[in-house]
Parts: C-alpha cells; structure tokens; sequence
C-alpha cells in the first residue's frame, strides 16, 4: 500500500491552498453562488462539473478576480484575495470564450503575458515556441485568431493561459471543442504539466469522463451549490445523492421504502426457487448471459454473482471488483464501492508510476456487516445452489406492487419505513435468458439494444413499466447475439451493487 | 450582367444629372477665361494662378486646416473617453442622464449652439480668433465621435479586457494595448468624421471666428455675397478634386483589407483540409 498516495485532503495537517469560506455571490437578487465553503489544495486537478447555468465559470471569476464575493472571503494561500486586483493575483484564466486578442498573431497572443513580466526577449521566444509545440500550433504561430479554426483557437487560448505558469491555473472548459484524440491527447499533457510543474488547475468541464480522466477531486455542482466533493471513483461508486448519481454516469433509481432487514441470514423464496435451475445452468447453458462467475465463488455458495459487466478485455488485469480472491477475501470482493474501469485504468497507465501499484480498497469502506460475517462462516461449510439464500443485514427496499423488495446489504442505516433511493450502475446489472441465482433479480422485456462497440446497453422494460439499463461487455465477438429486441430477460445483481440513497 | 431597361436607364441618368450637374457647371466654369461667370469666354487656368497669389483665400485656407486637425484631435480623445465611461462604467449615478446629454447638441440647432458660444466667449472675454474656432469644433464633433465610438464598444467583447488583465496588464495597460487597437477603425472614423465636419461649418464658425481668423467657408460665402467669381469656382474645384480623391481612397484601401482578409481565411480554410 503506497504511502505516497495523493490525498492531501485527508490529511489534517495539510493547508489547503484555496480556501471558500461561506463565498456567496449574488448578481442582483439572483444567487449564482450559495454560501458555499470547500478547500482546494495544492497540486490538485479539481474539476467543477454541473449543468450549464450552474455557477462554474462564476466561482472561477471569483479565483480570477474578476467578481468579487457578495459575502464571504476566499483565501489564498492562506491570505484574502479580494483586494488583489486580477493583473497581482498569480491566477491564469483560460476564458470558457477563449478571449483571444484579435489584432495579435497567435505568437503574439502567446506571449503577451510573459511580455508583462518583462523577460528578455529570447526567453519569451523559448517559452512561445515550447507552448506552440505543446499545443501543436506551430504552423499556425503568424497568422491572426480569425484565420485558424475553432479548435485552434481553443489550443491557442489554453497555450496563452498555460505560457506564464501560473500556481493556480483555471480551465473553463478547456477541450470542449477538440477531437476525442486530439482531447485526449492534451488531457495527457496537462496531467503531464501538472506533475511536472506542480500547478493546481481548477478546470470546469461538461464531460463527465474527462473529469474522471483528469481529476483529483470532482465538485459537482447544482444551481449555485457543491453537491458532493470527493475523488472521481467515489463519486462514481458512492454519490452521495440521487442528482449526483444521475448526473455522473447512467444510472438507473429505484424509489421505495426501506426496511431493515433481520441480521441473521435468512432464505429468500425467490431466489432459492429459482436457484433449483438457475445455478447449475450458470456453468455450461451458454444462454446465461453473464461472464462467467468465477468458480470458487460458487464452489462456497456465495450467492451475490453473477457479476457480469466487468471490464472491456478479458485478458486484461481484471479489476479486483470481477474478482474475488477465492475463498481468501469473498467478504472483501462483496463489498462495494471499487473504482470503475476508467479509474483503475488511469491509475496503471500513469499514477502507478507515481505512487506505486494500487490497492484496491476504497476509503472509508463500512466495517465488515453482518452479512459479510454470515458470508465467513458460510465458507466453512459447502452450500448447495437449492439453499442459496441472501446474507442476512441491509435493507429491503419496497419499491413497486407485486414486485419483490430489493436487497441491498451495505449503505446508510435507514429507519423502517424511511424512503431511498437505490442507485444501479448500468455495469452491475446482469442479463440472462434464465432465472440466475442472484439476490436481486427481476423480469423484463429487452425495449433496446445500443452497441458501443465495446460495449452493449441492454434497455430493459420492467414488469411495472420501469425501464432499467444493463451493460455488457462484448467479449466475444458473437456473444449474446440471441438476446434480442423483445426478448423475455432476466436482469439481476448483487446484493453490494446498488448504492442507498437517502436523500 | 443584366441589361438595364430604359425605365431604370432614365431614371438613373436623372437622378445622377441631379446630383452631380451643378458641380460640373461649377468645375467647367472654373476654367473659363472670361471674368463672367455666365459667358464663356474659351479655356483657361488663370483663375487658378489667380487664387495661389490671394492672400486672404490662403491664409483662410491655413486657418481652416489648423482648426480641422487641432480640433477633430481633441474631440477625438475626449469623446473616445466619454464613450468608454458610458458604456463600460456600468450603472452609475445619472448616467442615462448623461449619454442623453452626450447625444444632445446632434440634434441642437446649430444656430443656437453658436450663439451659445459666443455669449460664453464674450463672458469670458476670450478674444475670438483660431482659438475659440478650435474649442467650439472641438465641442460640437466630440459628440459624434462619441457616438461613432461607443457604437463599436458596445459590441466589444469585455473579457478580452479581463484576459488582459488576467495576463498581467494594468487597467491602462489594457485600454492601450487591447482595446484601442482594436476599435482604432472606429476611432479613426471618428477623427475623420470630426475633420469632415470642422472643415465644412459655416454657422458655428461664423459665430465663433474674429476679423483676425476666418475659416475658408466664412470666406467663401462673404466672397458670394459681393457676386461670383471665377475664383471661387476655382477654389470649389479644388475642395472637390480633394474630396474625390479622399473618396476614392478610402474605400479603395477598405475594398483591399475586405480582399486581404477573405484571402486569409482562404488560406486558413485550406490549411484545415
Ligand atoms: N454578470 C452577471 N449578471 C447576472 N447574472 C449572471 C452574471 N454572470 C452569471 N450570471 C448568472 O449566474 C448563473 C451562473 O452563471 P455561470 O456563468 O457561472 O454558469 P456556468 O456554470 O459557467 O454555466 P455554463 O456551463 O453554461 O458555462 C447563471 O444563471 C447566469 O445567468
Ligand atoms: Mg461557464
């Protein structure tokens, strides 16, 4: 386990390098930002992610000093901002409109601002002609702003701002215009810059998968409000609310009513009718429509696969999340949340490097429930597929009429009766032909099939009418061809897959 | 090319006739020999010689140019400045008030703005003379070249200022270095809107100048009122030989920048692909 894992934000005696404390900002009687206070600390890659309107490029007007707080102070450093007029602050802005001078070449733009610090001449040449060769520009660096392209111009805007290394730097949707290899490309580069030159960026995207990619902490925001602050594979695996989850990723919401559910294991009717046929056809009937669950898992009679959507490449490392241990830690693999497949991805390409391997352990991971503890014992003693049953623990929750309850055994404790929400990633739901031996499964007709090529995402209409999503990964070339449109399906998953939400 | 018609033939031929044949009368008899300016007498350039050799028309020639320059000059900055208040200074105390009385002497009688002048001129007791020509041209073109210029920073995108800014700039910084040369062409159709108008005002001008000072126009028109000479449709001649010229100029040049710029992004379009 790497010491050297980069969480200055859970260290106490870390001092943030930006500090909002109670920062409200009002244009008129409109409220743009509410009360809002959060730290950013150095060396971050902080992305502001939320709907258009929300208040991103007005919190990144405030670093810049170019509104000041209605109420509130933000901090610097440790020192307030607000009388340090925008051309003193060591902030640099990459405007969302790019605010290129139009009377200046694209050098020119360049180095306009390394011209302010009054540097000899050849260092500003050396500096323009490194930020050009960044941006990829060179061909571009006589002409004026009007004769180069959209996505030029972005590259331009973002050398400009980049040229001065700032300590803090604000990205207002740096990307957006650039093509997903060129995106991704200079996604690279600025994780690259930032390691190499320890600038804090605070960067302001629409892409949800480009803050997962660069990001340290992602703020979503909602209506002038940070909803939720966290790294992106918690903010993927345990939004803190229904807007968070929907907002990141798909998801499909369950709504209903809670109910604890007795400590002790107990049989589930369903599932243990059900697993008469279901658990032996998961072996050898190819209709299963899942990947294969490991073999030990069901050697011990651990009910909570299958675990289908794991990642897009069968030989690839598999992320730890698809594979429980054997029999060593089964109580480890069953408990969510684990990074989704873009953070561990990240995390072996590049912070490996950095930091050293990964552990696949989130933080803050609930003590080892009930559930689990039932699960331990259960490995002593082989458990058939007929008295399969569901750990006991977690919540029921009651979410339609003559439905079954569904079953989650970690999350929040909630009162009997209390309503939530139970957020379902695409990727852990499973879909089979067959009645598989899960502890959530329900019945549903295939509506629509969308092929990412990749990937598949099965849209599934409930009994009730309610749509859910499943995603598959296409592993094989020609694997479930035979689910198609209007096809009776079962879709399932763990009793760990779904997060509780309650409010 | 479609043909034209006779019925647009016709009407072209009239609206052009009177447009431009009282100056052709004009520009021919310039060159008439005899000293009527009713008769022709067979060609000649004498009157010309004639007027570089009148004192009084050169001197007043001087006066008028000095008063454009000076004047479109001074007018040109403050109304760059006031321009620049109005619109970026954001809502303040009595601004509407404000642009409303930037816009008014546009429409003010230009009688009334004269003899305003004068009553203040004489209260003062500042001796008319070049002087006072100049402040009074300065007061009046100012306000269209604060129209001309706040029409263009109207439209002036506002974080190019802040990006600016955000590079270092100081706010003085920013003006010279970011905005003016961007709204230049504005400014400088300003100036030249402002010279335009020095250099053809006959009313304020005859209110504001003294017997030491007389503008061109002032001298054309008393020269009128003793009967028309030959002279005077030389000196027209001229004004119109430089006006055409300035003219044709102008948007020349203009017609090449349109050129340039759209090969550019020719250029730039081609680049791309
Ligand atoms: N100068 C202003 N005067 C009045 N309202 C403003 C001003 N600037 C922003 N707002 C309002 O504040 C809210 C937040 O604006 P902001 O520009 O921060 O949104 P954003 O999150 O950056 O949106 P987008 O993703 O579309 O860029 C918006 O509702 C906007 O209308
Ligand atoms: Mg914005």
């Amino acid at each position: 386990m790497p010491e050297t894992k980069f969480a200055p934000w859970t260290d106490p005696n870390e001092k943030p390098l930006i500090q909002f404390r109670n920062v409200t900002k009002r244009f008129g009687t409109f409220t743009a930002i509410d009360d809002q206070s959060f730290d950013i600390y150095a060396k971050e890659f902080f992305a502001l992610l939320g709907p258009s309107g929300c208040g991103k490029t007005t919190m990144m007007r405030m670093l810049a000093g170019f509104e000041t707080p209605t109420e509130g102070t933000i901090l610097l450093g440790g020192r307030d901002i607000a009388p340090i007029p925008p051309n003193k602050r060591e902030v640099n802005m990459m405007f969302q409109s790019y605010a290129l001078f139009p009377h200046l070449s694209v050098r020119d733009n360049i180095a306009f601002g390394l011209k302010r610090d009054k540097l000899p001449a050849d260092r500003i040449a050396a500096r323009v002609d490194e930020m050009l060769k960044l941006t990829r520009l060179e061909k571009f660096a006589s002409r004026k702003p009007h004769q180069i392209s959209g996505g030029q111009r972005q590259r331009v805007a973002l050398a400009r701002s980049l040229a001065k290394g700032p300590k803090l730097l604000l990205l207002d949707e740096p990307l957006g215009a650039l093509d997903a290899k060129l995106r991704q490309d200079t996604q690279f580069e600025l994780m690259d810059i930032q390691e190499k030159t320890g600038t804090t960026f605070v960067i302001v995207t629409h892409d949800q998968e480009e803050a997962m990619t660069v990001a340290s902490r992602v703020a979503v925001m909602d209506d002038g409000r940070i909803v939720q602050i966290a790294t992106p594979d918690e903010i993927y695996e345990a939004p803190n609310s229904a807007y968070v989850a929907d907002f990141i990723g798909d998801v499909t919401l369950f709504s209903g009513t809670a109910m604890n559910r007795a400590p002790e294991a107990e049989p589930i009717q369903e599932t243990a009718e059900a697993g008469t046929e279901a658990a032996p056809e998961e072996a050898e009937n190819p209709e299963t429509e899942t990947v294969d669950t490991p073999k030990a898992v069901t050697d011990i009679g651990v009910p909570v696969e299958p675990e289908a959507p794991i990642s897009g490449e069968p030989d690839a490392p598999e992320p730890a999340r698809a594979e429980p241990a054997p029999a060593a830690a089964p109580a480890k693999a069953a408990r969510g949340p684990q990074p989704n497949r873009m953070g561990l991805w990240l995390h072996d390409k590049l912070w490996a490097k950095v930091f050293g391997p990964r552990t696949d352990i989130v933080r803050q991971l609930p003590p080892p429930s009930d559930a689990e503890r039932t699960l331990k014992s259960a490995e002593t003693e082989p458990v058939s597929a007929e008295t399969s049953r569901a750990p006991g623990g977690g919540i029921t929750i009651d979410w339609a009429e003559g439905q079954p309850p569904l079953i989650a055994l970690d999350g929040p404790e909630v009162k009997d009766g209390q309503q939530v929400q139970l957020a379902l990633r695409p990727e852990k739901v499973g879909i089979s032909k067959t009645k598989p031996d899960a502890v959530n499964a329900l019945k549903g007709k295939v509506i629509d099939i969308a092929y990412l090529g990749n990937l598949s995402t099965y849209h599934v209409e409930l009994e009730n009418g309610m749509m859910i999503k499943a995603q598959l990964a296409n592993t094989r070339r020609i694997s479930r061809r035979d689910i198609t449109w209007e096809d009776e399906v079962w879709v399932s998953w763990t009793g760990t897959a779904g997060v509780v939400l309650t409010s | 090319m479609k043909r034209l018609t006779w019925f647009n033939t016709t009407s072209l031929t009239l609206g052009f006739a009177f447009l431009y044949l009282p100056m052709i009368i004009l520009v021919i008899y310039s060159f008439n020999a005899s000293q009527l300016v009713t008769v022709w007498a067979g060609f000649s350039t004498k009157w010309y010689g004639e007027l570089l050799r009148n004192e009084a028309f050169l001197d007043a020639a001087w006066v008028t140019l000095q008063v454009a320059v000076v004047s479109s000059t001074i007018a040109t900055v403050l109304g760059t400045m006031a321009a620049y208040v109005l619109v970026r200074a954001g809502r303040f105390w009595g601004r509407t008030l404000f642009s409303g009385m930037i816009y008014a002497p546009l429409v003010m009688p230009e009688v009334i703005t004269g003899l305003s002048l004068l009553l203040l001129f004489i209260g003062i007791g500042l001796d008319r003379g070049v002087l006072t020509i100049i402040l009074a041209h300065t007061t009046f073109s100012m306000c269209f070249v604060s129209v001309v210029v706040s029409s263009r920073l109207v439209s002036f995108d506002r974080s190019l200022e802040e990006a600016a800014l955000d590079l270092g700039c100081s706010p003085f910084q920013a003006f010279r270095l970011v905005t003016l040369p961007i709204i230049a062409p504005a400014v400088i159709s300003g100036w030249l809107l402002a010279f335009t108008l020095s250099l053809d005002d006959l009313v304020i001008a005859s209110f504001t100048a003294g017997p030491s000072a007389t503008t061109l126009p002032i001298k054309i028109w008393s020269s009128i009122r003793l009967g028309v000479s030959p002279e005077i449709n030389a000196l027209s001649t001229i004004l119109i030989g430089i006006v055409a010229v300035g003219v044709v100029t102008a948007s020349l040049v203009s017609k090449r920048q349109l050129m340039r710029q759209d090969a550019d992004e020719k250029a730039a379009v081609r680049a791309e692909a």
